[in-house]
């Protein structure tokens, strides 16, 4: 029977893999960028598991408030990306320095 | 039975595809295998009765944030095989960090498997409504206990917007636009002049 900790092992699973996009992918910022999404995915799986195993609903509340701040990250985050992009033509981040002062 | 075939079918797909996200080398491809593992974790979702989260996954982000993504990889000119220099030099310390945090995890696992945490049971005030479906008890709870909670989720939306907005947005030089202001303070008297042309003389432009 799947209980919560299928759950847990596929989601430390995906948060694992998403900290290693950010470690392999260090200069390919839209890459970074969904290796968070990815993370964000496991945590909400995490919170939906959890949620759904307790009988409780506040995880699936929270999960929708996590998702809620993803969406505006993500926006934000391609935001910049486009500023960067324009300013120097390349979107290369391991050497990002102009906000130096 | 059915049910576990279908965890597995998923939980395997979404780690699938997310191993595919970080390695795939065109980031268009990425954002693909991104979609899928929304998908299956939707479907992971679903087979726990949280219907409601699961089409909200499949709207907001594949709806909304990979086509934003895709929008962004296919607007840049961007060279990938540049960016994915440091890929392999990258590759042992990132392992190294990976499995590092795997083997926390696997200890926090154990350690609840073994029975030496305890989850905490809830209080019922939070319990699903018997008898009404996900989206009902959700919605009862969210407009109630969760209200402002909801509407500053509302305000970080909008705020996000209008940032995204204000970042993005440029003053084009080679376009004409209008000037309501300058519309709007035109009198009638300096914008018409009445004249009294002489027979044979012409007029004055």
């Amino acid at each position: 029977m799947i209980g919560v900790e299928h759950y847990v092992v596929v989601s430390s699973i995906l948060f694992v893999l998403g900290v290693l996009g950010i470690f392999l992918n260090r200069k390919n910022v839209i890459v970074i960028l969904m290796a968070i999404e990815l993370i964000l995915l496991a945590v909400n799986l995490n919170l939906v598991a959890f949620s759904a195993f307790l009988g409780d609903l506040v995880g699936q509340v929270f999960a929708m408030f996590v998702l809620t701040v993803a969406a505006g990250e993500a926006a934000i985050g391609l935001a910049i990306l486009v500023i960067y992009f324009r300013g120097r033509g390349t979107i290369a981040v391991d050497d990002v320095n102009r906000m130096k002062g | 039975m059915i049910h576990a075939i279908a965890f597995y079918l998923f939980a395997t797909l979404v780690i699938a595809s997310a191993a595919l996200v970080i390695l795939a080398r065109n980031p268009v491809h990425s954002v693909l295998w991104l979609i899928l593992a929304f998908f299956n974790a939707a479907g992971l979702m679903v087979l726990v009765g949280a219907e409601f989260i699961a089409m909200l996954l499949v709207i907001v982000y594949v709806g909304a944030v990979a086509v934003l993504f895709l929008f962004v990889v296919m607007m840049l000119d961007i060279d990938f095989a540049e960016l994915r220099a440091g890929f392999v030099r990258n590759f042992p310390l990132g392992l190294l960090i990976a499995l590092v945090l795997l083997a926390e995890l696997v200890l926090g696992i154990g350690a609840y498997k073994a029975g030496a945490i305890a989850l905490g049971t809830a209080d019922g005030a939070a319990a699903p409504l018997i008898g009404h479906s996900n989206i009902e008890s959700i919605g009862a709870l969210l407009y109630s206990r969760y209200l402002f909670l909801f509407e500053s989720a509302g305000i970080i939306l909008l705020v996000a917007m209008v940032g995204a907005i204000v970042l993005t947005h440029r003053e084009r030089r080679d376009t004409r636009t209008q000037n309501v202001a300058k519309q709007v303070s035109r009198r009638p008297d300096e914008a018409t002049v009445n004249v009294k042309p002489e027979i044979g003389k012409g007029v004055q432009l």
